[in-house]
Parts: C-alpha cells; sequence; structure tokens
C-alpha cells in the first residue's frame, strides 16, 4: 500500500469528524429543564459544601426558587408564543417546544412547588431529642432498627437530599412529555424514576414498608424500562430512526428508505405493531394502568407521604404528556390498531381501579386504586384522538394533581403515636374533631368524586365529553359507571369522617406549619376554582392542544 | 362614570368576602368580627350609591347595566352564565338591602353584644345580603336560582341562630321545608323556561312570550306563584313566617324588611311579561294576595307576642305588594314602592321591638309590657313614626304607596275589582287595628312588667347607640320616603322603562278611594283605642272568641298542614318505603353486594409479592401485543 493510500485511508477515516456539525442548542426554550436541572446539580454541592445547620434552608430556598424561576420560564416562553405560533422542536429535534409540552411543564412545575412545600414540612413529627423533623429517614444508609439509626435521630440529622433528588425527578419529568426522539423519552424517564425510587424508601416512620416499597418499585420499574427499550429498538429496526416525525412518515408511508443496513426489517409491520405495543407498555406502568397497575398501592402505601403526593401527580402529569404525544404524533396513522386496545385498557382501568377501593382499609391505598381509576378517566379522554381530547386530558391532569397533592398533604396531618394514622377506621368522627380538616379532605373528596362545582367534575366532564364526541360513547357509559362506583368509597369517607362516633384513643390532627397548610389551602382554591369557573383554563388547554411535529 | 358595569360584582362579593373570611377566619376575627361584617355591608351600600349616581346620569332608557363574569362550561344550547344586569328594578332593591342591611348589621352589633357567637352570627348576616343580592342582579332565572337557594340556606343557619333551643331548631327547618316546596316551584318553572325558550336570559325569555302559547305561560306563571308564595311567606306556604321569630330580631328585621320575603315580590314584578300575558295565572296572584293580606291582619290582631304581631303584619303587607304585582302594568310600580316604604317601616318595627325586648329580658309578651314610652323615648318615637306609617297615616311613607295600591285594585275593574278594592280597604282598617293595639299595649297603660325565670323585674332602658342610630334613619325612611316618591310620580317614572306602567281607571274617583282609606283607618283605631286603650289589659290573655282562638293558632295553618299534608306524607312515605325495601333495596344491595363480593377477589390478585406484579405485567404485555397483531390481521 502506498503512502498516499495509508494517507487517504487515514483522512477519509479522519473526515466524518470534521463534519459532525456543532449542536444547535436553543438555551432559552429549554430554559425550565435547564435552571431545574442547575439547581438540582447545586443542591448536590449544596450537600458537600454547606454546614448541616443550614442545609434544611438553603435546600428549601433553592428549590422554590429553581421551580417558581422555572415556571416563569414557561410562562414566559408560552406568553412569547412558542405554545402555538412559534411552536417547533428544539435541540436538534430532540426536544418539542409547543402547546401540550408548555402547558404540562407548567402543571408539573406548579405542583411540584406544593409539593416541596409538603417536603419541607418539619412541625408534624413530634420533636425528637429537641430537633424538628421532617417525614423523611434520618439518615437512609443506617439500617431500620439498628443503632445507627438511633445515632442518626439522636444527631437529628434529616434527609436533605431528597430536595436534589425531587428537583432531578422534576427535569425529567419536564423532559419526559416534550421528548421528541424515543432515546430522549428513554432518558428522560430514567432520570425521573431514578430519583423516585430512592425518594420511596427514605420515610422517616415504618422504614421497613418504605424501603420494600422502593424494591418494588424499582425491580417493576426497571422490568417496564426494559419493555420499553425493547419496543424503541424494534421501532428502530422498523423505520430506522428514533426521531418521533421520521418514525411518522415512515408509518405513513411518506418516506420509504433511509438506511440501506436496515433494508430487511424497514417497514416490518410486525416491528411497528410489537414495538409500539411495548412502548405502550411502559408508558401504562408509568400512568398506572391496569394490568401494568400492582405496584402503585404497595408504592403509594409505603412511601413517605409527601412523595406519595408529589409521585402521584407529577409523574402522572408527566406519563399522560409522554403517552399524548406518541399516541397523538408518532402513532396516529395506526390509530385503527391502537384504539381497540387501549378502549379494553381504559375500560378495564376504570373498573379495576374502583372496584378494587371499595375494599380498601387503609387511606393511601384507597387513595393509590383512586388514582388507577382516574388514569382510566384520563384514558378515556386520550382515546377521543382529537384536538378536544388533547384539552381535556391536559386540563384533566391539573385538576387531578392539585387534588391529589392536597388529598396526600391532609394525609399527614392525621397522626397517632406511630405516624400518620392511615387505616381508616382511625379517621371515624375526625368531623366532629377537627372540622375544617374533615371539610377540607371532604372538598378533595368530593373532587376525586367529581361532584359539581369542584375540579373533578369540569375535569370528568372535558374527557367524557371528548371521548363520546370522538366516537367512543360505550366507554363514556363505563366511565360514568366507574364513577358511581368509585363515588361510594369517596362518600363512605366522608360519611365516616362526619357521622361515626370518634374513637377514644383516635388519632389526633397535628397543626402545621404555613408550608403544608399552603399546599393545602391552595389544593382547596384550585379545586373550587377550576369546578366554579373552569372555563379560562378549559379555553388554555384548548389553546395548547396542538403537538408540533 | 365609564365602565360603571365593572363594579356590580363588587356589589355581591363585598358581603361574600365577609362571610368567606368570617367563617373561615376562626376565633381570630371574634373582636373585630362583626366590624369586618357591617363595613363589607356598608362597602356594598356605597357602592350601589355610586351605581345609582351613575344610573341617574344617563336618560331612562339607557340606564341598563350588564356584567357578564363568565360562562360555566357551555355545552351545545346550555348556557349557564355568571352574568349580572343592573335596571332600575335591580337598583332599587339593592340599594334598600343594602341600605337596610349596613342598619341592621350597625343594630346587630349592639345587639348580638354578649353572644359568644357574634362573629358567625355576622358571617351568615353577610352571606344573607349577598345570597340576596345575587337574587336581584342576576340576569337569568339559572343565576337568580343560586342566591334564591342561598337566600334559603342563610334563612335556616339564622333563623336556627340560637340551636340550642329546640323551638329555633324547629323553627329553621320548618322555614326550610316550606320554603322547598316553593322551590320545587321554581326549579320547575326554569326547566319549563328551557324546554321552551332554550334559554334562561331574562332578555331573550321575557322578550318571547309573545310567541309562546297561553298554556304554557300559564303554567309558567303558577310555577312562579307557588315560589313567590314559599319565600314572601303568601298563603298556603305562610306557616314558617311566624315561626321564624325564633331567630334574633336583627335576623327578622332582615328577612321581613330588606331580603327575602321580598323575593317573591321580586320574582313576579321581573316575570311580568310573563303574567302580563296570562290572565289566569294573574288572577291567581291576586287571589293569593288578596287572601293573605286579610289572612296576616287577622293574626297579627290576636298575637300577645310583640314579635309575631309584626310578623303577621309582614304576612298582610306582602299580600298587598303581591296583590298590586298581580295588577299587571297599573300595579308593579306600587307593589315595589310599597316594598321599599314597608322596608323602612318594617325594619324600624322589628328594631324597635327588639330594643323593647332588650330593655325588658327578652319578653315577648305584649300583655307583660306597658307605659314603656317614659322609659325609651327613642325607641318609642321611632317606633311611634314606623306605626304610623304602616296604617297609613295621611304624610306619611305608607299611607301614599297603600293608598296607590287600593286605587289600583279598584281600578282593576269589574266585579273582582270591587272585591279586591273591598279587601284591601278591609285589610287597611284591620292593619290600624292591630298596630294600634301593639302600640297601647307596649307603650301606654299601666305596667304590666312580671319578674322573668330568675326572679328579678325588668329595669327597661333605652338601648345602646348602635341600636337607636338605626332606629332613627329608619324613622326618616318611614316618614318621608312615600312622599318623595309620590312627588310628582317620580317612583312610577322611575321604574316605568323597567315594568312598564299604565293609569289604572278606577271606577271610584281617587279622592273617594283615599277619604275612604283615611276612613277605615280613623275607625281601626278608634276600635282599637276603646279596646285596649280605654280598658285594663288582662295579663293572662282572656279566652277569646272562636275567631280570635283559631287566629291564635295563626288561623289553624298548622293544624291543616299536620292533617292533610304531614298524615298524608306520612302515608305516602311508609308506603315508597316499601317498596324502597322490598323492591329497589334488593336491587341496590345486590349490585353492591355483588361488586363488594368481586372487590374482595380481585384484592386477593395483590399479594405483595413483585414477582407476581412482574408476571402480570408480563402477561398484560402479551396480551396487548397479541392483541394488537390481532387487530391488524381481523
Amino acid at each position: 500500500m502506498s503512502t498516499t493510500a495509508v494517507h487517504s485511508l487515514w483522512t477519509t477515516a479522519a473526515e466524518p469528524l470534521d463534519k459532525i456539525p456543532a449542536p444547535h442548542i436553543e438555551y432559552a426554550q429549554l430554559a425550565p429543564t435547564l435552571i431545574v436541572v442547575g439547581a438540582a446539580i447545586l443542591g448536590v454541592l449544596v450537600e458537600a459544601f454547606v454546614p448541616r445547620k443550614s442545609r434544611h434552608y438553603t435546600q428549601v430556598f433553592l428549590a422554590v426558587v429553581a421551580l417558581t424561576a422555572a415556571f416563569a420560564a414557561v410562562v414566559g416562553l408560552a406568553v412569547g408564543g412558542y405554545g402555538t405560533t412559534k411552536a417547533h422542536i428544539a435541540a436538534m429535534g430532540a426536544i418539542a417546544v409547543d402547546g401540550p409540552a408548555l402547558f404540562l411543564q407548567g402543571t408539573i412545575l406548579l405542583a411540584s412547588l406544593v409539593a416541596v412545600f409538603t417536603f419541607a414540612e418539619r412541625r408534624l413529627d413530634p420533636a425528637a431529642h429537641g430537633k424538628r423533623v421532617d417525614s423523611f429517614a434520618a439518615q437512609a444508609a443506617s439500617v431500620p432498627g439498628s443503632d445507627s439509626e438511633k445515632a442518626a435521630v439522636k444527631a437529628g440529622f434529616t434527609t436533605t437530599e431528597v430536595f436534589p433528588l425531587a428537583l432531578f425527578a422534576v427535569a425529567g419529568m419536564l423532559v419526559f412529555p416534550a421528548a421528541n426522539d424515543l432515546l430522549t423519552l428513554f432518558i428522560a424517564l430514567e432520570v425521573f424514576s431514578l430519583p423516585l425510587y430512592l425518594l420511596c424508601a427514605l420515610a422517616r416512620r415504618k422504614r421497613l414498608m418504605s424501603q420494600e416499597a422502593a424494591v418494588k418499585y424499582f425491580l417493576l420499574g426497571a422490568f417496564s424500562s426494559a419493555f420499553l427499550l425493547f419496543g424503541i429498538a424494534l421501532l428502530y429496526g422498523y423505520a430506522g430512526s428514533v426521531s418521533y416525525a421520521r418514525i411518522a412518515d415512515v408509518v405513513d408511508g411518506t418516506v420509504q428508505t433511509i438506511d440501506p443496513a436496515l433494508a430487511g426489517t424497514m417497514g416490518n409491520d410486525a416491528l411497528l405493531l410489537i414495538g409500539g405495543a411495548l412502548i405502550l407498555t411502559g408508558m401504562l406502568f408509568k400512568v398506572g394502568a391496569v394490568p401494568f397497575h400492582m405496584w402503585t398501592p404497595d408504592v403509594y402505601q409505603g412511601a413517605p407521604t409527601p412523595i406519595t403526593g408529589f409521585m402521584a401527580a407529577a409523574t402522572k402529569v408527566a406519563a399522560f404528556g409522554a403517552l399524548l404525544r406518541l399516541l397523538y404524533v408518532v402513532l396516529p396513522g395506526l390509530r385503527w390498531d391502537w384504539r381497540p386496545v387501549m378502549w379494553a385498557i381504559a375500560i378495564v382501568t376504570m373498573l379495576g381501579g374502583a372496584i378494587v377501593a371499595i375494599t380498601q382499609t387503609d387511606i393511601k391505598r384507597l387513595l393509590a386504586y383512586s388514582s388507577i381509576a382516574h388514569a382510566g378517566f384520563i384514558l378515556a379522554g386520550v382515546i377521543a384522538v382529537t384536538p378536544d381530547g388533547v384539552s381535556s386530558v391536559l386540563f384533566y391532569l391539573l385538576a387531578y394533581s392539585f387534588v391529589t397533592i392536597g388529598a396526600f398533604a391532609v394525609v399527614t396531618l392525621v397522626r397517632d403515636a406511630g405516624g400518620e394514622a392511615t387505616h381508616l377506621s382511625k379517621w371515624a368522627g375526625l368531623g366532629r374533631r377537627s372540622p375544617l380538616v374533615a371539610a377540607v379532605f371532604a372538598v378533595f373528596l368530593l373532587a376525586f368524586a367529581g361532584i359539581p362545582l369542584t375540579s373533578g367534575f369540569s375535569g370528568k366532564f372535558a374527557v367524557f365529553r371528548a371521548a363520546a364526541e370522538g366516537g367512543a360513547g360505550a366507554l363514556v357509559v363505563v366511565g360514568v359507571i366507574s364513577s358511581a362506583i368509585a363515588a361510594f368509597f369517596y362518600i363512605r369517607v366522608i360519611v365516616l369522617m362526619f357521622f361515626s362516633e370518634p374513637k377514644p384513643e383516635g388519632p389526633t390532627v397535628a397543626v402545621p406549619s404555613p408550608l403544608t397548610t399552603t399546599t393545602i389551602a391552595v389544593g382547596v382554591a384550585v379545586t373550587l376554582v377550576l369546578g366554579v369557573a373552569p372555563q379560562y383554563f378549559l379555553d388554555l388547554a384548548g389553546q395548547a392542544s396542538v403537538f408540533v411535529r | 362614570m365609564d365602565n360603571a358595569e365593572n363594579l356590580i360584582a363588587l356589589l355581591v362579593a363585598a358581603p361574600l368576602l365577609g362571610a368567606a373570611v368570617l367563617l373561615v377566619g376562626g376565633r381570630r376575627l371574634d373582636r373585630t368580627g362583626h366590624w369586618i361584617g357591617t363595613a363589607l355591608a356598608a362597602v356594598s351600600f356605597v357602592v350601589a350609591v355610586v351605581l345609582f349616581a351613575d344610573m341617574l346620569g344617563r336618560p331612562g332608557d339607557d340606564r341598563t347595566l350588564y356584567q357578564h363574569l363568565f360562562s360555566w362550561i357551555p355545552v351545545g344550547g346550555f348556557q349557564a352564565d355568571i352574568a349580572f344586569q343592573l335596571d332600575q328594578l335591580s337598583m332599587t332593591f339593592v340599594l334598600l338591602i343594602t341600605g337596610v342591611g349596613s342598619l341592621i348589621h350597625l343594630y346587630s352589633v349592639g345587639y348580638m353584644e354578649h353572644d359568644e357567637r357574634r362573629r358567625r352570627f355576622f358571617g351568615y348576616l353577610n352571606l344573607f345580603l349577598a345570597a340576596m343580592l345575587l337574587l336581584v342582579l342576576a340576569d337569568n332565572y339559572l343565576l337568580l336560582y343560586v342566591g334564591w337557594e342561598g337566600v334559603g340556606l342563610a334563612s335556616y343557619l339564622l333563623i336556627g341562630f340560637w340551636q340550642h333551643k329546640p323551638s329555633a331548631a324547629t323553627a329553621a327547618k320548618k322555614a326550610f321545608l316550606v320554603n322547598r316546596v316553593g322551590d320545587m316551584g321554581l326549579s320547575i318553572a326554569i326547566m319549563l323556561m328551557f324546554t321552551t325558550f332554550g334559554t334562561f336570559a331574562f332578555g331573550p325569555v321575557l322578550g318571547a312570550t309573545g310567541e309562546t302559547s297561553e298554556g304554557t305561560l300559564t303554567a309558567l306563571g303558577l310555577l312562579l306563584l307557588l315560589a313567590a308564595c314559599g319565600k314572601s311567606a303568601q298563603v298556603p306556604l305562610q306557616s314558617w313566617l311566624g315561626d321564624a321569630m325564633e331567630g334574633p330580631t336583627p335576623v327578622s328585621a332582615l328577612i321581613h324588611a330588606a331580603t327575602m320575603v321580598t323575593a317573591g315580590v321580586y320574582l313576579i314584578t321581573r316575570s311580568g311579561a310573563i303574567f302580563n300575558a296570562a290572565p289566569d295565572a294573574q288572577l291567581a296572584v291576586v287571589t293569593v294576595g288578596a287572601v293573605t293580606l286579610l289572612f296576616g291582619a287577622i293574626v297579627g290582631c290576636a298575637k300577645d307576642d310583640i314579635k309575631k304581631a309584626l310578623a303577621g303584619s309582614t304576612m298582610s303587607q306582602i299580600g298587598y305588594m303581591i296583590l298590586a304585582a298581580g295588577l299587571g302594568p297599573i300595579g308593579y310600580a306600587f307593589a315595589i314602592m310599597h316594598l321599599v316604604t314597608h322596608g323602612f317601616f318594617k325594619a324600624g318595627l322589628f328594631l324597635g321591638a327588639g330594643s323593647v325586648m332588650h330593655g325588658m329580658n327578652d319578653e315577648v309578651d305584649m300583655r307583660k309590657y306597658g307605659g314603656l314610652r317614659k322609659y325609651m323615648p327613642i325607641t318609642f318615637v321611632t317606633f311611634g313614626l314606623g306605626y304610623l306609617a304602616i296604617i297609613g297615616f295621611p304624610g306619611l311613607s305608607g299611607f301614599f304607596s297603600k293608598d296607590k295600591i287600593i286605587e289600583a285594585a279598584f281600578a282593576k275593574g269589574g266585579t273582582e275589582g270591587w272585591i279586591l278594592g273591598g279587601a284591601a280597604l278591609l285589610g287597611a282598617a284591620i292593619t290600624a287595628f292591630y298596630m294600634t293595639r301593639v302600640m297601647l299595649m307596649t307603650f301606654f297603660g299601666e305596667k304590666r312588667w312580671q319578674p322573668d325565670d330568675k326572679g328579678e323585674l325588668p329595669h327597661p332602658h333605652e338601648s345602646p347607640r348602635t341600636m337607636t342610630i338605626p332606629m332613627i334613619v329608619l324613622a326618616f325612611g318611614s316618614v318621608f320616603a312615600g312622599g318623595l316618591f309620590s312627588w310628582h310620580e317620580s317612583f312610577v317614572k322611575w321604574l316605568e322603562p323597567v315594568t312598564s306602567f299604565e293609569h289604572g281607571h278606577s271606577p271610584l274617583s281617587a279622592a273617594t278611594v283615599t277619604t275612604a282609606t283615611v276612613a277605615v283607618m280613623v275607625l281601626g283605631v278608634a276600635l282599637a283605642y276603646l279596646q285596649y286603650g280605654r280598658r285594663p289589659v288582662p295579663v293572662t290573655p282572656p279566652r277569646g272568641s272562636l275567631l280570635t282562638r283559631a287566629a291564635r293558632r295563626d288561623l289553624l295553618q298548622d293544624d291543616f298542614n299536620h292533617v292533610v299534608l304531614v298524615r298524608g306524607g306520612e302515608h305516602l312515605t311508609r308506603s315508597l318505603v316499601y317498596v324502597d325495601h322490598s323492591l329497589v333495596d334488593g336491587v341496590v344491595n345486590g349490585t353492591a353486594a355483588s361488586f363488594g363480593g368481586l372487590s374482595g377477589r380481585l384484592r386477593k390478585l395483590q399479594n405483595g409479592y413483585a414477582r407476581t406484579y412482574a408476571v402480570t405485567m408480563f402477561g398484560g404485555t402479551a396480551v396487548l401485543i397479541a392483541a394488537t397483531l390481532l387487530m391488524r390481521a381481523v
């Protein structure tokens, strides 16, 4: 081989390196995510460098400021027209900046903000060794019941890492519904899932249960991620690309071949159908749809209650956002294949959640099953495949997340010697002793049940109307029947609180700091405003209902 | 002023905010709550005055303002608007409600001084005002209904405010239940309206009466009348009013003068277009009005409880208004004019009665009063002016408004006119009689004071300034309002663009009617003087004639209700309960049990093992894939 040939090989091999363009990143449009990620990283540094005494306040401050700033950035983008006319795909096709993404990001940020208030609450647990403590383990690494745990409690340690962890999770959730290719989707999923697994294990009381929940969540989450990843591989095989737009083009038949290496598999519908179904599995796991729901009750019950509220609200918003984008952008050409299947899933989810909830005796498990039933209701809106379907789902998620966080915040207040008194029998007669707390909880339950003048009604009405107009009348009938079944167990709790005799050794209602009070008050306010005057927000969701492609 | 319509919502919002703050605020507001409530009622009044001044600045047919806040989930043709309409009719009510309402708030500061639940009381008072303002400001029947029910709720809370007394709790329940009957009428009327006109808004509904069959309009009119009977305590739904005296006296003043009972008159006047086109419904309205005005007057004659005597008088005076409203365009303006003047003097009388009770250890039996004029001079004078106004003493408010109604009744024409006019005249005579009786038994004659439960004789004294100032202000209204309204027919001209107005053609000249009215008034006063002024009043009531005994029992209204409605209802419910137990419960419980069983079985799937969950997921995915592929294959 001559030297020129060697040289030529060398240069040809080197040439493509020069051709890789510098990625074009629209920092301003990614600001919400970047702010949260930055704050999370800063939070890690705070753990390393700020003295233990002032860490709590620093972290709370950092988290609140970051979430507020990120929300302001979302509002700024929306006002700047990125939700409607200027919607486009940023970061080299990885992230969509459009109406649904901004609406969901705004919802996630607001929900996380009020949830962070409950994380920071330190007045509910009786003071340990003269130190105020929050709901999280003194030292997560210490074995429950061990000496090192006792020492950590005695020293008044708290796991302030929850704030950066939560911020990382929020960052993942912000990307998840905006992800515009399958790899970004997968990375976002892992970014928000891994911190959640950890957060679930951090309960101060009932630590074994909490750790069990975390392990289960992790195992099943990993299992579902594997399905998702396999689905991504199959879709890549089908379309030769992970980009949503390219896959959609191949599905529609507008693009024939992309990569000669994949010529054997490209356009093979079996790959598309199986890959699509596997990706759906991953999404449905996160939203908690039957039959991928079984982790929900155990994890909701075991996780520290503030985390449960955060997770139940924000994860659901993010996961439904991603599901919407997947079904409306990537697979609309396949709707005749996936709609019947989703119909069946929506029906079993609504009925399953509602029916199993009837016999629950733990308030957190009850709310978990309720969240499953609600996932079914939202799926009914997803199935509509109309702009109304999108806007109704967006509205429902907004309404639902505040009710959920509020309800779980109330759960943190009702306590006895063993921590939170979550067994329903202990809630008997709560209305006699703490009328205000019971009344607030009743408002949330009525909203869950979908009684008019609460946000639950407006939301349910919107999704059912969208479903009916989208040709899913039968689904609406099932939805209404499930709502009737669900109303039973919500009202049963209200009856229990107000019309049963209080037990002599019943739990006490802790007096929260303004933090939790704010969370609950915001929850009630949003619930009532969205119930009494929902039109503005419905219009807002309507404007935000077009996906960029 | 530009954009004055943006202020309308503030009228409702201020007292509503007060109610929210006071009821949610808790004990930390105990010391300031009453002033917050009073201030917010006053804010509403000030806004009302501003809007009134603004309204006067515009020509008569351009005075209506609209404010649309938002629509509640429009679905097809179903449009539930939260929107307000402020025209001359609403303005009149708003001024009365907020003005008299604010005075009653102020009075309550003194009256409820020693009540430990005073903050809550003011919260309810504010809620009452807000609901009533919503009722008169709504621009559609659906929103009006919201206010209507709000009034019902607030009255329930206030009548039963002293819930530790079983009688108060019962009275509140009674008021609520009787009102429900009327509410049913209104709700059915609204449904009928929607099916007939396809909308709830006043404009389209009342503008479309020309194209609607008379049968529908008559049905609507009768249903609206039923509603009005409930809220305005007209026969046959009058029975709650007397018992409602169990509430604190300011509540009685509020219910009787500014809110609640006037709602029925408002509803009929507002729906005038429907009644104008349905003569049969109008006949029903005037009949109800005439019967009630006599009914209330007769009951008023026999009561020894000062508040119940006044309650009878309210019933009777509202009867006059309903009668006038039923006369059509010749009567609407006078109905509202009497409503306003009545608002002044009846509020004054009730506050006076409260002041007397305040000084007499909460004694309400007039047979145990007597000679109080020396001890409570301000109360005596203001109550006396209210008294002169209500009996229609020439020159005072009640004279002008009542005289006009009697005239209009005669002007109805034919036999009807004579009967209605005669009833109204007779009512005027009886009014003079029983009000003179109240006056004489309370302020004149011997002291007949009795020791109270603790054995203490009362020490009557004048009430504190917060109580006397409202009474004085109201007395001014009682004296001058009527004259002011009649000056060049100013009130009629003011309302004409909304209610329309025609001069009635009475078979008797106006002078004859006026003379007759004054004559029967003098007759009534003279009879009362002969019976109660010249002779000593026995402390224990005499047995009395059959009519007196019946009147003491409210003309047997409760006995009638008990025999016909309660017993009948019991039989009906018993049979329904039987059907419910055997048939409905069987189905319902069966369904519930099967779901419960299903739930129990499904729950077992949730066994706590992660491996089971994973297998379920795996199975689910397999089914999902299989189903997707199958869908393609089919």
